[in-house]
């Protein structure tokens, strides 16, 4: 226990910002002692007509103007109304400082618990894990917000609305086929790019030689992939990119507009990947922050029972045939999975010596630590997902398959099934099995112009059909040719086909 | 460091330009909407706003997706009963693929519904933009004036005096004409005690005395309050539009007017009425309809009585001006009327109604609008039309059109108000 005595903090149902000031000192001196390492936080107070509007725009201060965010907010704001749906406590932007949206509705105990969850939680997650140290700039983004607004009203007002929204709509059908999952090489700078053709130029010039023109040319030569019209050399699974990249029709505002909309893919793609992970270790921290807050004694009873009261709301799982059951809770399985690690650590079975022997008897603070900051959903259950916690959530895995009539149950939580339920449900947060694997495979530069797009038909998944139609017009309209879309199954036959045609 | 903002008070509404892109791109289901709901309500109600309906197709927004079909495995919570290799039946729908938590169908297929405000209804019904332009007329038009405050002038009643700036200028003037002679003063009164200190000659400090007094006199002539300290306040005279309106709906009922033609009536006079209501604080309506006799009746009764008999148009006017004269004097109330008929009208009936309207009401009234909804495949001019026609030439504050086709109803409204734009021009 802390040797230093801190005054009892205030309480109360009303909050006050100097309260609120208090009790964030106290929870950032608590989370420091923990080791959480986070950008510095902003915490802004806002309204619920305000946090309707954060939702509308997935939860960015300033996105640009589009009717489906107006759609949305209709939509939010109408289930509001008729109270079937109560809004989030809070809205966390990834960014530097941290910016937390917190509800003037909220009491004080709601307040302490949103300021641990997103300001200390949410924030240290977005600072720590990889994907999104890789994949977004989060001292940028605000900025990058502000210009893309600024951008995309300047084009409607020189273009009109309905050019530029035309080409955001496109844009949006294939948004989620605008992220780059691995980083790309540095881009070469123009002057390494000249130097680099004059080198190539010099080269050529001290190899001339007449004689070589008499050479015939080789059968060989024709299955060079430009040649044959094969570009790119390599599939590319980044549809916007390479849109933007090589559209021969767009013009540069319109290759801007997709850059833009690519750029907020990428944004989000992390969060994404990370929804168990984000979630269950803010759920963690805001648990274990303010019971720590209890223990020094500086909230009473009556905080904690309102926080409990709370917090049991935000990690409760239903089970499958339970009303109001939408799968699997990502606040419910993050949240269990750090305890668990943690009481792996600490107070380990002889199940958890056999299964996680590395983890056993280390320093949870530092488990944890580095399980944040180097996983995503996927590997993050498939290293992690201990047999108790399984037999806890009582998973089971139902197996759906085509040719037969019937459900099969797969697994359930017993000795046989504990690795499977396991893997099975770190599959499900794999990209793969939340949406259809399709590249660009071809486009004929030389050509007709034409773009080929690939669906590598999964496990006999076919995709939507009305909508994938929607989506190839959309896909023309942004490259103003051809385009294609076929569908190739396990064993590389062509087994389907779709074309658009301007 | 951590930093806690209020940010309640700014940025309300962020979405606002978000949802008129959403009602423009949806407009014609939302006109499709307005469209029907014209057709349901009365009159007074039009102006309420409404819900909107748009089905839930037309709104998705299209995304490649799995659909139904092919090999898939999911994992669920709360297992009971189950054991491994257990068959179960599908649930319902079970078309294989993304049962349960796969982020495949499930969506709900309602239709997305919402809520029309009265501004954004008035502006689908009214078509944007040309709504500024109609009110400009309409305004110009009402001669009522109304005195608005307007700053200060010199000159005025003495009612209108503000002593408050009256007393400031009167200040100001004063210190502004004082300062120097208080400060020759001064100097004066020092250099008179020197004199005195240093027993100069008689004749020197009895200069300097004179001076002192007279510098006194003149700082005393400076006046408490002059002509050009007085302020007044100062009104001036802006055109208002008059609260009150009466409006007169006529409407032929005898059986050659079909609900088709009573639905283009009704239209019209929906138009109207909303328009001075977006003019006036108040419009009452008045309802006269006509076979061979007119009647005073209620709004239900006017669209939805059937009645037969002959045409008498006369009758009509008649009752009009025997309303106007009863209950709606011209020094209090606008009066605007607007009649719908077929134009079917006989004998000596026309050229009366014709002269009445011309000699009678037109003088009474500040705008009249005729409305003939003939017979769709009807060419050639009724009676009435040719009859009216005359006197649409001869005044400014009568204005006639045919309609055949609801469509036709919005574009002949505003032509009827362009045309008086040009009027009041000229």
């Amino acid at each position: 226990m802390n040797a230093r005595h801190e005054p009892m903090l205030p309480h109360g149902p009303e909050w006050e910002f100097e309260v609120l000031e208090q009790y964030d000192a106290v929870i950032a001196r608590t989370a420091a002692e923990f080791g959480l390492d986070t950008y510095p936080n902003q915490i802004e107070i806002i309204n619920s007509e305000q946090m309707l509007d954060a939702y509308a725009s997935s939860g960015l201060p300033l996105g640009y103007p589009h009717w489906s965010y107006g759609k949305a907010f209709i939509r939010h704001e109408q289930s509001y109304r008729k109270g079937y749906q109560g809004l989030a406590y809070e809205i966390v932007i990834n960014s530097d400082p941290c910016i937390a949206y917190l509800m003037e509705e909220n009491s004080l105990t709601m307040q302490a618990l949103v300021i641990a969850h997103a300001s200390y939680g949410h924030n240290s997650f977005f600072k720590g894990n990889y994907l999104f140290r890789q994949f977004t700039q989060a001292d940028a983004i605000l900025d990058y917000l502000v210009f893309a607004r600024r951008y995309v009203m300047e084009c409607e007002e020189r273009y009109g609305t309905e050019e530029v929204e035309n080409v955001i709509d496109s844009c949006h059908a294939l948004m989620s086929y605008g992220v780059d999952r691995y980083r790309r090489p540095q881009p070469h700078t123009a002057k390494e790019m000249d130097a680099r053709r004059e080198e190539i130029a010099e080269h050529e010039r001290r190899q001339f030689n007449d004689l070589w023109r008499t050479v015939p040319v080789g059968r060989s030569g024709a299955a060079s992939p430009v040649a044959s019209g094969g570009f790119p050399g390599e599939p590319e699974e980044n549809i916007l990119y390479f849109v933007e990249k090589f559209s021969p029709r767009l013009a540069p505002w319109q290759r801007e507009l997709v850059r833009i909309v690519r750029k907020l893919s990428q944004y989000f793609y992390p969060q994404t990947q990370t929804k168990v992970m984000n979630e269950g270790w803010a759920t963690f921290w805001h648990y274990t922050l303010l019971n720590r807050l209890y223990e020094k004694r500086v909230v009473d009873e009556a905080f904690m029972i309102e926080f409990l009261h709370h917090h049991t709301n935000v990690v409760g799982q239903r089970g499958f045939d339970q009303q109001g059951y939408h799968g699997m809770n990502p606040y419910a399985l993050g949240f269990a999975m750090m305890q668990d690690i943690r009481r792996i650590c600490e107070k380990p079975t002889d199940e958890d010596r056999e299964w996680f022997p590395d983890l056993v008897d280390t320093d949870w603070v530092r488990t944890l630590d580095f399980a944040m900051r180097n996983f995503k959903d996927e590997s993050f259950i498939s290293q992690y997902l201990s047999p108790r916690l399984i037999r806890e959530f009582r998973l089971f895995v139902v197996a759906d398959h085509a040719d037969d009539d019937m459900l099969e149950i797969d697994s359930i939580h017993d000795e046989h099934g504990y690795r499977r339920v396991r893997r099975m449900l770190a599959e499900q947060y794999k990209r793969e099995n939340l949406m259809p694997d399709i590249q660009v495979v071809r486009f004929d530069r030389d050509g007709d112009r034409s773009l080929t797009l690939r669906n590598s038909i999964y496990r006999g998944r076919p995709l939507r059909d009305e909508e994938a139609n929607e989506v190839l017009r959309h896909l023309g309209r942004l490259w103003g040719f051809t385009v294609r879309l076929e569908a190739v199954d396990a064993g590389g036959r062509i087994d389907g086909f779709r074309e658009w045609r301007p | 460091m951590n930093r806690l903002v209020d940010r309640r008070l700014n940025g309300r509404n962020r979405s606002a330009v978000n949802r008129q892109r959403f009602i423009r791109r949806y407009k014609e289901h939302i006109r499709k909407s307005v469209k029907g709901m014209i057709a349901e309500r009365s009159i007074t109600d039009m102006v309420k706003g409404g819900d909107v309906k748009v089905p839930a197709k037309d709104l998705s927004e299209p995304e490649f997706r799995y659909g139904s079909g092919g090999d898939w495995e999911s994992v669920h919570p709360g297992n009971r009963e189950f054991l491994s290799g257990d068959r179960i039946p599908r649930p319902d729908g079970g078309g294989g693929g993304g049962s349960g938590s796969q982020g495949g169908p499930g969506e709900s297929v309602d239709d997305f519904v919402f809520t029309l405000s009265r501004e954004e209804f008035l502006s689908i019904f009214f078509d944007d933009l040309e709504l500024p332009n109609m009110m400009r007329t309409a305004v110009a038009e009402a001669d009522d004036k109304r005195l608005v405050r307007a700053g200060y002038v010199k000159e005025g009643t003495p009612s209108n005096l503000s002593v408050l700036r009256t007393m400031k200028s009167a200040l100001g003037r004063r210190i502004a004409l004082a300062g120097p002679i208080r400060d020759d003063l001064e100097r004066a009164r020092e250099d008179l005690e020197q004199a005195r200190q240093a027993d100069r000659p008689a004749g020197e400090i009895r200069g300097l005395e004179e001076l002192v007094e007279e510098l006194e006199a003149r700082l005393a002539r400076i006046p408490f309050l002059d002509e050009v300290d007085l302020r007044y306040r100062h009104r001036v005279a802006v055109p208002r539009p008059a609260s009150r309106a009466v409006m007169f709906c006529l409407m032929d009922v005898s059986a050659s007017m079909d609900e088709r033609k009573k639905d283009l009536a009704k239209r019209f006079f929906t138009l109207l009425y909303l328009f001075l209501t977006r003019k006036y604080e108040r419009v009452e309506l008045v309802f006269i309809r006509h076979t061979d006799e007119a009647q005073e009746v209620d709004e239900e009764a006017f669209f939805y009585d059937p009645q037969s008999g002959g045409t008498v148009v006369f009758s009509a006017l008649q009752l009009m001006d025997e309303i106007c004269e009863a209950r709606y004097p011209r020094s209090e109330w606008n009066i605007y009327a607007a009649q719908a008929s077929d134009g079917d009208a006989f004998g000596a009936d026309p050229a009366k109604s014709a002269r009445f309207l011309h000699d009678a009401l037109l003088p009474r009234t500040r705008y009249f609008a005729y409305i003939e909804c003939p017979d769709e495949h009807q060419t050639g001019s009724s009676r009435l039309w040719v009859e009216y026609e005359a006197v649409a030439d001869a005044s400014r504050n009568f204005a006639m059109r045919r309609v055949f086709d609801p469509t036709e109803i919005y574009p002949v409204f505003r032509d009827l108000f362009r045309k008086d734009t040009a009027g009041v021009a000229a």
